[in-house]
Formats: structure tokens, sequence, C-alpha cells
């Protein structure tokens, strides 16, 4: 158990340490950090100077240990454009991307498992019917569409929702919240809506597609052989070995919630990290671009280890064989 | 106890009705096991779907009356069908590796069942458990009980899945294949159990299988199927000692006997075989020609040669200061096959066997040891090369005809490859004629060649697994239980075909099965490998007639025969 959690540590530093390779080629060798720093009235003897200061004369592998060792103690850099700390600018920008993904993911949850276990166990029903189709529909719609109309209706047209912004937030420390007020609430549904309808129809297929895999299985048949009951059959028996693929999934596309709520919190303008990244684009601004990535990269490196734990967690085959 | 009257199964489909069984009658009486016996496609696993109410959809019972006991089986609503299932009518699979949840620990599992049916509270039903595991045979069953599937080997994973299929204390136990994916001496074990829970119990079997030798062992009664229609039934002596239909007595005879060797198997007829047609002559005799042309005649040392062989895999890790301890697959191997004859290899699975031929091919890398083919050393498999002679010479047969061919390649492009691959021939319309005059010897019809794999069945196939071998021009051929996924009657064909080609082409085979019989009419030398080390060698004749070795007899003792039914016959 320790040994496997350790080996999996180990890969992440890897994979961390090409992330931030990555990231790092981008600020040093997208364009001339100095001349994108500078403006035209700067001396060539000033932009030399600042050169040297900064440590852009260096070799490569130094200044790569240097960018490697500051962000390990959190130290991000500045932002071209705000002239801010990028960790300052991203940790206020967190709490934001993460509760929305949350709640996108707790709506994708909630709907699409028991829609998937619904439609698996009645391929054949009218309802099952309906639901495929309309998640057809789902799937199809790109996600900005799905916000504009979703704006379009509630907001414009009943007038009952909030369309941009946060509403009313609570804060924890460095941590502003909008998950404890109706105003934060209200601001919330829309965006976590959109987001949501989209992995709600992949969970649901996902789901649908495993569960009738296995209810087709031995192990399957022969509980129903042994006239369980069938509520134990398709919940206990079926479900459990349906969720094991579907976590995998489950586990990369919350990672892909945080990381491309771009679309959604432009729609909305929710300041979240994507907001931020896009603003970044816009202004050319690299180091909030590079630090971006890695973050995220971490983000999706965390998510991968609560997977294969969760897997561990739920599967007894991969836990150390005891003496049987 | 069971009455069946008159049972037929339709499945309706896109091209119109299929029936699957058609007027079948049955009755099983309480203590008495009722064998079902038939190759595949005979409606065995159906009669048995449909006695316990799930049948595949769209599987429908057309006609005929299912009677348990006082209950009418067909008039039940699905509800109380489903109530009767476990509680009155049990079912065990083929394969305890996956009829069991993975994920829940047979405590779990059987306290669930009994519970599901009886409410005596997870006590009582803890109790009940671990007494029956103890009486199925599974040693400290109490602490036992908490270990999940996986925790247990496939013998022991069978008797769980019995006991959780008595734990109800059904009347009736359909036993559908239940030791098909076992080894000998776990099969007969299991078999053992079977006969005792049906005398001491007085529980009624059905038992299904395809294995004659498995009815002999122990049934009562036996009817044996065949296109789902009954061909012969009675008291399993009786059928089996005297069979009055001709089917059943081509069945019997196609059953490889442990105590005599057979030059040729007598076969059932098989529909789909290529008839002799003179055209279909000359083809088959154009591709014996080429391969004898290809026939360099070795010298008279052995034809393979291995020393002091061991292959060992590295174990699973799982702390980071302690490396694993090494499993040895194979310790210590010597061997010698002359040219021109068939060293059989046999053992239990985990016993090496496949292990061995994985060796010799190069599929896996040996930790010491030397093996010399033709009197020149064989270089491990990853330092060997890919153009080295040796891996044209020595061809393999693999066991599953399902896996072993590529779906998406037409039998004319999988035959062409090893004369492309060798560089045999360089010519596209040559190649593509011997492909087809290769067929016509394995007895294949000569539009196979632009068909594809899917479209012909297990035997089928597996002759176009040995033509692919062949046309590598091998003197070397590695079978690796080349039979034992097919049926009888197939097994026969496929036998036969080897054995043609062997006495024909003079090729020298090592083949692998844990089947004794079927090593028995193949083998003129014998090796017996259990954990990794040969136990006993020597002449084939010899080790059957007066084995030496306490494990040899062991596993004589076990398989299978159809020898106690000869003092009836």
């Amino acid at each position: 158990m320790a040994y496997f959690i350790l080996k999996r540590l180990i890969q992440s530093v890897f994979v961390m340490l090409a992330v931030a390779f990555l990231a790092f080629a981008l600020f040093r060798f997208v364009g001339d950090p100095i001349s994108q720093m500078t403006g035209v009235e700067t001396t060539i003897a000033d932009q030399e100077r600042l050169r040297e200061e900064l440590g852009l004369n260096d070799p490569f592998l130094v200044q790569f240990a240097r960018f490697s060792g500051k962000m390990l103690v959190g130290d991000f850099g500045f932002s071209y454009r705000t002239r801010q700390p990028i960790g300052e600018m991203l940790l206020s920008r967190i709490p934001a991307t993460l509760e929305l993904g949350t709640v996108a993911l707790l709506i994708s949850l909630l709907v699409g498992i028991p829609a998937g276990v619904y439609t698996a166990l009645r391929p054949r029903g009218a309802v099952t019917q309906a639901i495929l189709i309309s998640t057809l529909v789902g799937v199809s719609i790109p996600t900005f569409v799905i916000g504009i109309f979703l704006i379009f209706l509630f907001g414009v047209q009943l007038g009952w929702l909030p369309t941009f912004g946060r509403g009313g937030t609570v804060q924890f420390g460095w941590w502003r919240s909008s998950l404890f007020t109706v105003d934060g609430w209200r601001a919330l549904v829309l965006p976590a809506l959109t987001l949501g309808v989209y992995q709600l129809t992949l969970t649901m297929r996902l789901v649908r597609a495993e569960m009738m895999e296995v209810m087709r299985t031995d192990f399957i048949r022969f509980a129903t052989a042994r006239g369980l009951p069938m509520r134990a059959l398709h919940y206990r028996h079926a479900l459990g070995n349906t969720m094991i693929p579907v976590i995998t999934i489950i586990g990369l596309q919350f990672g892909g919630v945080i990381a491309f709520s771009i679309v959604t919190e432009s729609v909305f303008q929710w300041p979240g990290m994507g907001l931020l990244f896009l603003e970044s684009i816009r202004f050319v601004d690299i180091p909030v671009m590079g630090v971006y990535l890695v973050v995220i990269a971490f983000f999706f490196v965390l998510i991968n280890l609560v997977v294969d734990l969760l897997y561990l967690a739920i599967d007894p085959r991969l836990r150390v064989k005891e003496a049987a | 106890m069971l009455v069946v009257e008159n049972l037929t199964v339709e499945f309706p489909g896109r091209h119109g009705v299929f029936t699957a069984v058609e007027g079948i009658s049955m009755t099983v009486a309480p203590g008495e096991i009722h064998g079902l016996v038939g190759e595949s496609g005979a409606g065995k696993s159906t009669i048995g779907a449909a006695v316990i109410g799930l049948l595949q959809p769209p599987g429908r019972i057309a006609s005929g009356s299912l009677r348990l006991g006082e209950t009418d089986l067909r008039a039940l609503t699905p509800e109380q069908a489903h109530r009767i299932r476990g509680k009155r009518i049990s079912m065990i699979f083929q394969d305890p590796q996956t009829s069991l949840n993975p994920l829940m620990t047979i405590e779990d599992q059987l306290i669930e069942t009994i519970l599901a049916h009886e409410d005596i509270g997870t006590q009582a039903a803890r109790a009940r458990a671990i007494a029956l595991l103890e009486e199925i045979g599974i040693e400290n069953a109490a602490a036992r009980i908490g270990a999940y599937p996986h925790q247990f080997s496939g013998g022991m994973r069978q008797r769980v899945v019995i006991a959780l299929a008595l734990c109800t204390n059904p009347e009736l136990i359909i036993a559908d294949e239940p030791t098909t994916a076992l080894d000998v001496a776990v099969q007969s074990q299991v078999l053992e159990l079977l006969r005792r829970l049906a005398d001491t119990r007085g529980i009624g079997f059905i038992l299904i299988t395809h294995d004659i030798g498995v009815i002999a062992e122990i049934t009562d009664r036996v009817t044996v199927l065949r296109g789902g229609r009954v061909m012969e039934a009675g008291a399993t002596a009786q059928v089996l000692g005297a069979p009055t239909h001709p089917y059943t007595r081509a069945l019997m005879a196609a059953v490889p006997r442990l105590d005599r060797k057979l030059e040729r198997f007598l076969l059932p007829a098989v529909e789909g075989d290529a008839p002799d047609l003179p055209e279909a002559v000359d083809e088959a005799e154009y591709a014996a020609n080429w391969l004898l042309s290809g026939l360099r005649h070795a010298s008279s040392g052995p034809a393979l040669e291995i020393a002091g062989l061991s292959v060992r895999f590295k174990g699973t890790r799982t702390s980071l200061f302690h490396a694993p301890e090494p499993f040895a697959a194979l310790s210590d191997i010597a061997l010698s096959v002359k040219p021109g004859t068939v060293l059989g290899v046999v053992g239990e699975s985990g016993s090496g066997k496949s292990t061995l031929a994985r060796a010799i091919v190069g599929l896996v890398n040996p930790a010491a040891g030397a093996m010399r083919f033709a009197g020149e050393g064989l270089p491990y498999g990853r330092v060997r090369a890919r153009s080295h002679p040796v891996r044209r010479a020595i061809q393999m047969v693999f066991q599953d005809p399902y896996s072993s061919l590529n779906s998406r390649h037409r039998i004319g492009e999988i035959l062409a490859e090893p004369l492309k691959l060798y560089g045999i021939e360089r010519d596209p319309a040559q190649r593509r004629r011997l492909a087809g005059a290769m067929l016509a010897l394995v007895g294949l019809a000569p539009d196979a060649i632009d068909r594809y794999p899917h479209q012909f069945s297990g035997g089928q196939r597996q002759r176009i697994a040995v033509a692919r071998a062949l046309l590598a021009r091998p003197s070397f051929l590695i079978c690796d239980e080349p039979t034992s996924a097919l049926d009888v009657s197939i097994q026969a064909q496929v036998l036969n075909l080897l054995k043609d080609l062997q006495a024909r082409f003079g090729l020298t085979i090592l083949f692998i099965s844990h089947n004794l019989a079927v090593v028995r009419q193949m083998a003129d030398d014998i090796v017996v490998l259990k954990a990794g080390r040969i136990v006993e060698a020597g002449p084939s004749e010899a080790f059957f007639a007066a084995p030496q070795h306490p494990y040899s007899v062991e596993l004589l003792s076990l398989t299978p025969s159809l020898a106690l039914l000869d003092g009836a016959a």
C-alpha cells in the first residue's frame, strides 16, 4: 500500500518536471521576455542590465532549475499585465473554479449515474429512448450555446437568475466561497448547469454501457440463478463493478472541468482560473499562462492519485495479496 | 421430481425462428444425476436455462411442460419464478473465475444468498455458511470465509460456487459444464463432491457436459443430444455400454481412450466439410509434394535437446525494500526429441508446460540452461535474431483458435504470410496457389481462401492454424493444447489430421496437453511436468502400461475414462 503510493508519487514528480519544463520553455522561448517587459524607450544598455539582473544570460539548465525551485517554494513570478504576483492572482481565482467544477461534477454524478442505471436496466423502455435521444442533443450542442440559451431563458426572459459574476460570497481565510449565501447559489446555478449538462450525458452513457456489460457477466447470471433480490443484484453486485472504469473517466472529467471551464467562465463572466487564462492569452501574459499550465497539471496528477486510491478501496484484487 | 415434457425452445430472429431444442422430455429424481451430453450447439445449456427460467432474450419456451414437484414452472409469474431460483432450483456455471462477484468477500455473498431466502438473521446465516464450506471441503473455513474470490484457486473457487448454489438447500441443481475449466485432479474432486451431495442430501442434478468421460464417471442417467433433439436416453451404463443410436456410437468412438492407442478416430459426419473432390485431392497432392520437396532430412541426432533449462518470473513487488522472490516456472528441465517422433508433455495447469513451449520458440527468456536444435545451439529469445533460421523451422499451433488468427485478415493473407515472411516464395500468385493447396491438404474447401476467420468453426480454424504453421515448411511443430477448446468430434478430426501429417512428412512434434487420453493417442514419448520439474519421462507405451512416479499414477487414475463401461459392454 505504502509502496504503491510512493511509486505513484515518484511518477508524479516526473510528470510535474516535464510540465514545468514545458511551461518554462513557453516562458523562455516564445518571444523575448525582455522586449515584452520593456517599452520602446528603454535603452539597449538598460535592457542588457535587466537581462543580467533577471539571470536570463545564465545557462539554460541553471535557469530551469531556478524556475522549478521557485515554483516549489510557491514563488510563481509576476504577471506582465497586472504586475501582481501570479501566486496571489491564482489563489484568488482557484476557489471560484473549484466550486463551479465540484457543483457541476455533483450534478453530473447525481443525475448521470441513476439515469445510466435506469437506462441500462430497461434498455428498450420508452423513457430510456427519450432519455437517450435528449442526451444526444445535449452532447451535440456546444457548451457556449447551452450557456447562452440558459442566460436567455432564465436570465433575460424569466429574470429569475443573475447571468454573470459570483453573487454574494463569504470569505474564509483566503478562500472566497459562494456556497454559503442564497445569492451565491443563484449565481452558481446557471454556469454549473451549463458545465454539468455535458458531463452528465457522458457519465450517463458511460454508466449505461458499462452496466449493460456487467449485467451480461457470469457472476450476475449466477446471482440471478441464486434468486437474490433484484435490488441487491442491481445496486450491490452490478453497480459496484460498473463503477471501476467509470471512476477513471469521472476523474479525468473533473480535471477537464477545472482546466477547461474557460468557455463557461467566459460566457458567465465567472471570475475563475479559466477567465484569468483567457485574459492572459489576450494580453500575451506568458508567465501567467506557464503557471496556469503547471497548476492544472498538478490538479490532474492529484486527481489521478485519488482515482488510484479509490480503485484500491473498491477492488480487492488490487490490494496486496494477503495469505489466503 | 423434475419432469420435462416435449420442451421446445425457440429464438425468434431476423431470419425467422430458430428452434434451439425440440420435443425434449426428461425426468430427474431426487438424488439422481442426470447427464446431458452433446457437442456445442446441441441445446444442452438451453435446456438448463429453460428449467431455471433464465433463457437469454429473445429465447422463449414455445411448447411443452416443465414441472418441479407440484409446481408448474411455466405458469409462474416472473416474480414467482425469481423466488424459486436459489430456493428450489440452483445453478453452477462453467467458469469459477467469472461466476463470483470479485468485489465482495465470499462471506458476504453466502450470507446475502441465505438471507435472500430465509429470515434467520446474520449470525445463523454465517454459521451455516461456515458449516457448508467445511462440508464442501474448504479447510479452516471460519478464517477463510472472509477472503475475496481471487484469493482462492480455481478448484477452491468452484467449491465456493457449489456452496453458493447449495446454501439455500435447493431440490435441483443445474450444473453447466462445472468441471470443464478445471484440471483433472480438481475435476475429479469436484465430481466426487457432486456425487456425494446427490447421495447424502438427495439433491437432483442436471449435469451438462460435452465430456463423455465425465458422464461415465458420475451420472445415473444420460440424455444424448444433437441439434436440439434427443438421440438416445436411458440409464448411463446401458446407453454408454450398449449404445443403440449411431450418433452415440460415433461420439464415443471419437473420445480418446486412455487404455489404448488408436491409429485413427472414426468421426461422426460433420456438416460443412469439403467433399473429396478430385480437384481437391490434386491440390492436396500439390501441397504435399511441395512440403516433401522442402524437407531436409536431419542428421540422426536429436531434433531438439534441452539441458538444465530454468525459467523464472519476477514476483509482484509489494515493498520498496524487499525484492520479491522470483517464481520458478521451470527448473532444470532436460529432454530430447528424436526427429520424426512426437513428444507428449503433460501436467496440470501451472506446471510449466506452456512456459516450456514459449522458451523454445523464444517468447520467454530462460534464466539458465542450454537448448540445441538439430545439433546447433539455440539462442535465448532476447538475443535470437529476427532472421534466425530457427524462427521458421519451429512453428507453433496455439490453444485458442478464436484468438490466434487475425480476424481482420482473409484466410489467404493469413496463409501467405509465412511464405512471404520467410522469403520462401516471392511470387504472389504462387503464394496464393500454395495457400489454396494447403487448405485442401488440411481438408477445407477451396473457397475458404477469400473468407474471414469468423466464418469458420473452431475445428476449421484450428486446421487453418495448422495450415499456416505448415506453410513455413517447419521441421518441428509445437502444439500447445491444440484441441482443448474443441468438441470431441472436432478434436478427433484435428488429431487425425496431425497424425496423418506426422506420418506423411515425418514432422517432429512437441505435443502439450493436460488430457492424458489425448496425449496417449499422439505421443511416442512422454514427459510429465509437475511444478516446473520433470517427474517422469520415457516411452509412451511403457508409461501408460506402468507409470513409475506416484504423481503420474495419480494423474492417470484421475482422468475420466470410458474404461469402466467396457465391463458392461
